[in-house]
Formats: C-alpha cells, structure tokens, sequence
C-alpha cells in the first residue's frame, strides 16, 4: 500500500517578475514501510517537498495523498510525525512533558500520556531523563527526545528534516544505528531529507537524488544492502558502489558545489 | 536542583557521551538561591552606604556651614564652615540626611502623628490605586498584544495610535478621566493603567512572534488550533519579555496613580502628600525628600514582587541553542 503519492507536483515561490520555481513536476510514490530519503544541493527544495507532504506548505498545483487521503485530511487525522534539524525543544518543559505535548493536544489522559511517553523514552534509550530539562542534556539526546516526540502518538510517516544535520560524525552515526533500529521496531515508513551521501545510502530503501532549481527528481536509486543494516555494512564493498551512484546522480544534479 | 541520578539501567549500557553529558549535568553547581539573595541585598545595602556617604561628603565640602552638634553643653560643639559654596548643596537643595529621616519621625503637623506614619497611611491609599490600575494595564496590554500577534491588519491599524496615546502627556489625560470617570479611586486606577499597558503590549507582541518558526510548524502538524498554539507555545515563550514589561508597568503604575491623584483631588494619597510639601519647600525640604524616599521605596517593593513571581514562574525557563 502506498503511504505517500505525489502526482506532478509543482511549488512556486513569490509572484510573478520574481518568481522562483522550487519544485517542478515532482512524481513519487513511497510504499509502507520504505525509508526513503532525499537528497540534493542545497536550494533543491527537498525540505519544501518534505513540508508540503506534511501540508505545511501548499502546492502551487498537484496532488498529494497521505495514506490515501488528501495532505491535509492526513495532517488532521495526525498521520504523520516530524522532526527537524533542531530538536525544537520546549525549555520550559521536562523531557517527559515535552515527549508528550503532541498527546496533550489530542486530548489523551494523564495516565496513557505519562505510560506512551515512557515507552517512547525507552524506545529512545533515554530511560531515567523523564524529569531533566532540555538544557540538560546533549544535542544527540535532545534530537532523540524530539524523535520520541514525533512518535510518541503512533503515526504510520514519519516526516524528518536533516534531523543529525547539526550533530557531529560521530554522534551522528550512533544516531543513523538507532534511527534504523527504531525502524525496524517500529515499521514506520520513514521520509529522511538529507545532504549527505553515506548517511542517505545506510539508512534507505530508497535514495531520491534532487536538482537544484528548479527543483526536480532526476534519479531515485534503490539501495539493495542486506538488512538489517550494521557497522558491518559500512565496509561492505556494495556501500561504496552505491555511494558512488549517489554522488555520480548529484554531479549531474547541478546547483551550487561543495 | 541536584535531581540528575544516574539510572543504574543506564550505566552498564550507555554509551561514553550520554555518561560524559550526564556527568556534566552533575557537576554544574547550583548556586543557593538563599545566598543570592543575600548577595544582592548586600549589593543594594553597600551602594546605599557609599551613596550616603557621598552625598554628606559632597555638603561637607560646599554645603550650607552647619554645626556638629547643636545641643547645648555637648563635648563637640563645632561650627563648619565647608571651603566651597555650591548651590546644589546648600541645606534647601540637598538637606542633610538625618534631617531626611528626621523628618520621617517628627510630627507632620503640630501634635499630629509623625510623617512615617502620615506617609505609610497616603501609600496604601495609592498602591491600592496603583495595583489596581497595574492589573487593568497589564489585562488590556496582553489582549491588545495578543490581538496584535494574530493580525497584522489590526497591528498595522491600531499600534500609531498605541504610540499616540503615549507621547500625549498625562497630564493633559488626567482632567478628562476625572471628569469622565468623577472623581476618585476608580480614576486613577484608570490612569495608571494608562501608563501601563503601552509597554505591556509591545513585548507581548514581540514574545508572541518570538518562537522558533518550527515550532509553530510542529504544532500545526498536530493539528493544534491556534488556541492551543497560543497556550502551549506563544505564551510560555513570550512570558520572559512580558516580565520585563511588568517590570517597566509596575513601577510606571505608581507615577501614574500619583499624577492621577492630583486632578482628581484626592489628598489622601502620596500625591497629596508631594503636593503638600512641594509648596512648603522653601520652608521644611526635608519633608519633600523623606516622601520621594518614601515613594521610592514603594517603587522597589512593588518591582521586587514582580521580580519574585518572575523567577518562580522562570525558574525553569534556559535558553537551548538553535
């Protein structure tokens, strides 16, 4: 079953003598249980198009279904989670209360708020920071708080915006093992927008290689490495090859070079 | 707040950052806020000694000549003649100090009470004014800023005339407000919060619109309704600029409820009280400058309260980067 189907898609920002086309004709469609990421230079519009299948930005026109359902029916039904490059967490609230803000809007008891947050919190391996302060804790903890967050009302999509684009290489790629773990645990289907190579192909299904300005697809490259995916699949020679495709894919992507 | 346990599940599997942030948890020391206080009360105490100190030095060089000690057959009887002749200082500008807190003991009027007690007396009359019009300046500039923060339309209409409204001075205001509201209490609660709300409204607009933008984009995508964004983001995020607005309102509400006692006839308060010794100036100074100091310390005492509620409700308000 389709979780997200994008039908020629197209975003255009401001009017007429300055315009700017930031996503043209965008087809894709991502199957339950896909970790699909996206990937391109910067100004591509990867994070517009994450946002647009969250309806928190509108399509100039096209279609956008979420779990078979217009993006907005789907962002009222709470079908999706989001998380952002920063945590976007709340300092005035502990950890647990921040993990369950989301419940709280939706209405949920005390007790199934306090109970879900806790799971979520053990999902994360944040166990005991129940009563900490954001201030508290690292940047890769918060990040994890903010994914719990995002799933902590059990969404089928789970939406994310470069979410260890501020973590350094080391954190970053115990993160990329725990998101992968949470996955699989989980079967959330997963939309990972992201500008680097090795991070796109250990973690995907499918890589979405993008163009910058206009922003469109030009490559989606399945990535075939066995899962569950290890620091073993890391030296694996198909990693390298495939890291290679990605790059090859970018260079013709053109936008700016790094 | 030393709550930062180490969970023992914790420790046998965690990785070395998550040990090393926790450890860092732990060793940030947290200041007593007993010892704070004191600290700042010491502060307060130590400035007020070198501000005294430099105020008699200053008579003492070129203030009016004075005597040590006037009573008669005492061990100094000196009379001081200071090498200088300032006019700030003479004895009308700037009276001796313990002149100022002489004051305060001595009868105001003959065989009346002493004016500590006259005075305490006109400053309930006029922080109850000043409270008041606080709480009506603060509600109206939380709402108008609230307002603001949901529509640029209505901010773009209405905030010249905000700005008007405080570059007329109140005391063109003041008569009309008499005359609307009749004389008494009620109008000059209304011209404190006159005063008030302005500041009141410019930070709540400006803590309204300071959350992250993806902050609002979270909420959204929980479906939240903008009442809900209101409540559990825009509010707890503005509350440390609305505070320092309180802060400007609270101690303007007293200038406002002292202005407003003046056209309303009210002599009770400490307006009454400034009016009075104001005319009586060049006869007893002292009198005027025990009642300044009098209603400054009100100033303080209605600031330090705000300064309370605000580090109770802040207590947990840190700044995260990014």
């Amino acid at each position: 079953m389709s979780v997200v189907t994008i039908q020629s898609v197209n975003k255009v920002f401001g009017k007429a003598p300055n315009q700017t086309v930031a996503l043209k004709d965008i087809q894709l469609e991502i199957q339950q249980g896909e970790f699909v990421s996206l990937i391109g230079p910067s100004g591509c519009g990867k994070s517009t198009l994450l946002r647009i299948i969250g309806d928190l930005i509108t399509p100039s026109n096209g279609t956008i279904l979420v779990n078979g359902k217009p993006a907005r029916q789907a962002r009222v039904d709470r079908d999706y989670g989001i998380v952002f490059q920063a945590p976007v967490l709340f300092d005035w609230r502990t950890v647990e209360k921040n993990v369950q803000l989301p419940l709280e809007i939706m209405g949920k008891s005390p007790g199934e708020r306090a109970a879900r947050a806790n799971k979520m919190l053990e999902l994360v391996e944040l166990n005991g920071f129940q009563k900490h302060y954001p201030y508290q804790l690292s940047g890769g903890m918060q990040q994890r708080v903010s994914i719990a967050r995002a799933l902590s009302f059990n969404p089928q999509l789970l939406l994310m915006d470069e979410p260890f684009g501020a973590l350094d290489e080391i954190t970053r790629e115990r993160m990329n093992a725990e998101l992968l773990n949470i996955w699989n645990r989980t079967k959330t289907t997963i939309v990972f927008v992201t500008h680097s190579i090795p991070e796109a192909v250990f973690l995907s299904t499918r890589v979405v290689v993008m163009s910058a300005r206009p922003g469109r697809i030009i490559q989606v490259i399945p990535i075939d490495l066995p899962q569950p995916r290890d620091v073993e699949t890391r030296e694996h020679p198909r990693y390298y090859e495939l890291i290679t495709q990605v790059r090859e894919g970018l260079r013709g992507s053109g936008g700016e070079r790094e | 707040m030393t709550e930062s346990t180490i969970p023992g599940a914790l420790v046998q599997g965690a990785e070395n950052d998550v040990m090393e942030a926790l450890e860092a948890d732990v060793a940030v020391p947290q200041p007593s806020r007993a010892r704070d206080s004191m600290k700042i009360v010491l502060r307060f105490v130590v400035v007020f000694v070198l501000f005294c100190i430099a105020w008699e030095a200053l008579k003492f060089i070129a203030g009016s000549p004075w005597r040590f000690s006037t009573a008669e057959g005492a061990w100094l009887n000196l009379l001081w003649f200071p090498p200088l002749d300032f006019k700030i200082a003479s004895d009308l500008n700037m009276p001796h100090l313990w002149d100022i807190f002489g004051a305060l003991i001595q009868p105001a009027q003959r065989n009346g009470p002493p004016l500590v007690n006259v005075l305490a007396q006109a400053a309930v009359v006029t922080m109850q004014a000043a409270l008041v019009g606080f709480l009506l300046g603060t509600l109206f500039g939380l709402a108008l800023g609230t307002l603001f923060a949901h529509s640029t339309l209505l901010e773009r209409a209405l905030v010249p005339y905000v700005v008007a409204s405080q570059t007329i001075p109140i005391l063109a205001i003041a008569p009309m407000v008499v005359v609307w509201l009749k004389a008494g209490w009620w109008s000059v609660a209304i011209l404190a919060a006159y005063l008030c709300f302005f500041p009141v409204t410019i930070n709540t607009l400006r803590g309204l619109r300071s959350p992250d933008p993806r902050a609002i984009e979270l909420l959204k995508s929980y479906a939240a309704t903008t009442w809900a964004i209101l409540w559990k983001v825009r509010y707890p995020s503005a509350l440390p600029y609305i505070f320092t607005a309180l802060k400007i309102a609270v101690t303007t509400s007293i200038v406002g409820a002292i202005i407003g006692e003046l056209p309303s006839g009210i002599r009770e308060g400490l307006g009454g009280a400034i009016l009075n010794f104001n005319q009586y100036y060049a006869i007893t100074p002292p009198k005027l400058w025990a009642t300044i100091l009098f209603t400054a310390v009100v100033g303080i005492l209605f600031f330090i309260s705000i300064t309370l509620v605000e580090r109770l409700m802040l207590r947990n308000m840190r700044k995260l980067e990014g």
